[in-house]
């Protein structure tokens, strides 16, 4: 009895704490009064205020934007990298490939941040080429360091998985392309769809490495809050925190529901 | 020449490999030639380090290391990455400490309460980083909840101030990262055989020491991949001591942002990122690889 009183103790307690600061954040995003904390009254005045604030909305579509294309293409590269190192032996300066593509998942984002602006204006320099920093330069920038953690996730999935399977495939005859597209491809599916989900994530919320590269128009949503909430507090910040959470809820009960349901099947 | 261009193996090799040498590995050599550089005004402002002298054509070498000793010699600078260790340390210690019984529990409950647990972890994960920083701003004011809940219990009777110190930043740090310390716990703890637990009381051990001798051993990988994630990225983050702390405590992330943003002194900022990878990365990579042969060798 005692366990059972301590277990639901701790995790009340502890999911309590993982939730009430964001809690605390949407019922205050209700509130009318300009000063956050001052409670005036219930009022939707801010989510007013958050959808006709372009500022806000054209940055969270170029954080979308951003997000999308960099997770399509450090997707595309984190399959290759981890299939490379999976798979195949003969890679030139292996250590040095396994150093490169690993080094980012440990690397401070100031630094990486601070490194690609540098390279940016030394390329800048010297080729003319970025003509600018932008949203081109943001989006290598988050290409790069989301590799690593899409390289991650596909290495561990491919080494977990029989290697007999891919064999087999070649004995029946199946040639080495085809091997790939029907056999390997179908099993790291999922791996490759939670890469890029991470991979997304991974940009939607970065603002180190953004704030280092960024330049005229390509404030993503990170900066411009940021810059918001940097000297004191915005209503308008409560009234956007309570629709992310809003949305991340949503997926979350729909994923769950899914899920059960397939549990139930099996 | 045809036939390896060809080759889809050439291609998932090179397309990658190139990619990353060029956008992260000369970067890095980047950051390493102008952390030798000679500082000056201009733009950029730092001196080129082969230059051909105009008037004689000689060519001029410009290679220093001032930058180097003039960090280590103030003792400004080793003092905010000695405050980002400790930081560091500190809330990777509480994060542990909070983490591991909630990783427990979630992992030992049944299937379907384990999964709904497990959706409730990951959703503050997925939220925003910086409005769950900023959500600890709100709570913390002179003027916020925890004051007024403090001040209406009477238990204190004017608010504190508990933002803008080093407390409210160890705070807001365990708050964020304590989700990168359970998922991987979780990950251990849920593929965890609990016959062993049984074994372990049929044996006549007790609680405490089954606990010690049977449990954290065999969860020590989680804790380990735990504890790295939250340590590395907190010894550079810069946002959480940027929005809670104040100036009682300097951080290493805040130094170099400053360095660069504030002083434009280039060649300072990238010797301060040299010797953070110098003091910080490759540490962390000998340890990994004389884990994973120690564990090999087992």
């Amino acid at each position: 009895m005692n366990k059972f009183f301590l277990k639901y103790i701790l995790l009340g307690i502890g999911f309590a704490f993982l939730y009430f600061p964001i809690f605390t954040l949407i019922i205050y995003s209700f509130n009318e009064s300009k000063r956050v904390m001052v409670w005036k009254g219930f009022s939707l005045k801010w989510y007013a205020e958050l959808f006709k604030n372009e500022q806000i909305l054209e940055a969270f579509y170029i954080s979308i934007k951003i997000a999308s294309i960099s997770a399509t293409f450090a997707t595309l590269l984190g399959v290759m990298v981890g299939y490379s190192l999976a798979r195949i032996s003969k890679i030139p300066f292996r250590s040095f490939f396994i150093f490169i593509s690993t080094a980012p998942l440990v690397m401070p984002e100031i630094i990486l941040g601070l490194s690609l602006l540098l390279f940016f204006i030394s390329a800048n320099n010297l080729f003319g080429l970025p003509s600018s920093k932008g949203q081109i330069t943001v989006l290598i920038s988050h290409i790069t360091f989301s590799v690593a953690f899409v390289a991650v996730i596909i290495q561990a999935r491919l080494i977990s998985f029989n290697k007999s399977i891919e064999e087999a495939a070649q004995d029946l005859g199946a040639v080495p392309n085809s091997v790939i597209w029907k056999v390997t491809l179908p099993v790291i599916l999922p791996s490759i769809i939670s890469g890029w989900l991470l991979a997304f994530t991974l940009s939607l919320d970065d603002l180190v490495v953004a704030s280092f590269t960024t330049g005229p128009g390509a404030n993503t949503l990170p900066i411009v809050v940021f810059s918001k909430v940097r000297m004191g507090l915005s209503p308008e910040v409560n009234a956007l925190s309570a629709v992310i959470m809003l949305a991340i809820v949503s997926i979350a009960i729909g994923y769950y529901i899914k899920t059960r349901n397939k549990s139930d099947v099996n | 020449m045809i036939s390896i261009l060809k080759n889809f193996k050439f291609w998932f090799v090179f397309t990658p490999y190139f990619w990353l040498v060029a956008f992260f590995f000369i970067p890095l050599a980047i950051i390493m030639k102008i952390s030798l550089s000679v500082s000056e005004w201009g733009m950029p402002p730092y001196k080129d380090i082969l230059a051909i002298d105009e008037v004689t054509g000689n060519l001029i070498i410009n290679i220093t290391s001032s930058n180097y000793t003039f960090i280590f010699s103030d003792f400004f600078y080793l003092q905010s990455y000695l405050n980002s260790l400790s930081l560091a340390f500190t809330s990777t210690l509480i994060c542990l400490i909070i983490g591991y019984p909630i990783a427990f529990y979630v992992a030992k409950s049944k299937p379907k309460t384990r999964n709904l647990l497990l959706i409730l972890l990951v959703i503050p994960f997925w939220t925003s980083f910086l409005l769950r920083v900023y959500a600890w701003k709100v709570l913390l004011q002179g003027n916020g909840i925890l004051n007024t809940i403090l001040m209406k219990f009477g238990i204190i009777a004017e608010p504190l101030s508990l933002l803008h110190n080093h407390y409210a930043v160890i705070l807001g740090v365990v708050y964020t990262y304590l989700p990168f310390m359970i998922l991987p716990l979780y990950g251990y703890l849920v593929k965890f055989d609990l016959r062993f637990i049984d074994a372990a009381h049929d044996l006549g051990s007790r609680n405490i020491n089954t606990f010690f001798k049977v449990i954290l051993p065999l969860s020590l990988p989680g804790i380990i991949a735990g504890c790295m994630l939250v340590f590395i990225p907190v010894v550079g983050e810069f946002v959480i001591p940027e929005l809670l702390g104040g100036s009682d405590k300097l951080y290493f992330g805040k130094i170099i942002w400053d360095e660069f943003f504030v002083n434009r002194d280039w060649p300072v900022a990238s010797a301060l990122a040299m010797s953070g990878i110098l003091f910080l990365i490759i540490p962390i990579v000998i340890f990994q690889i004389s884990y994973s042969r120690y564990n090999f060798k087992k």
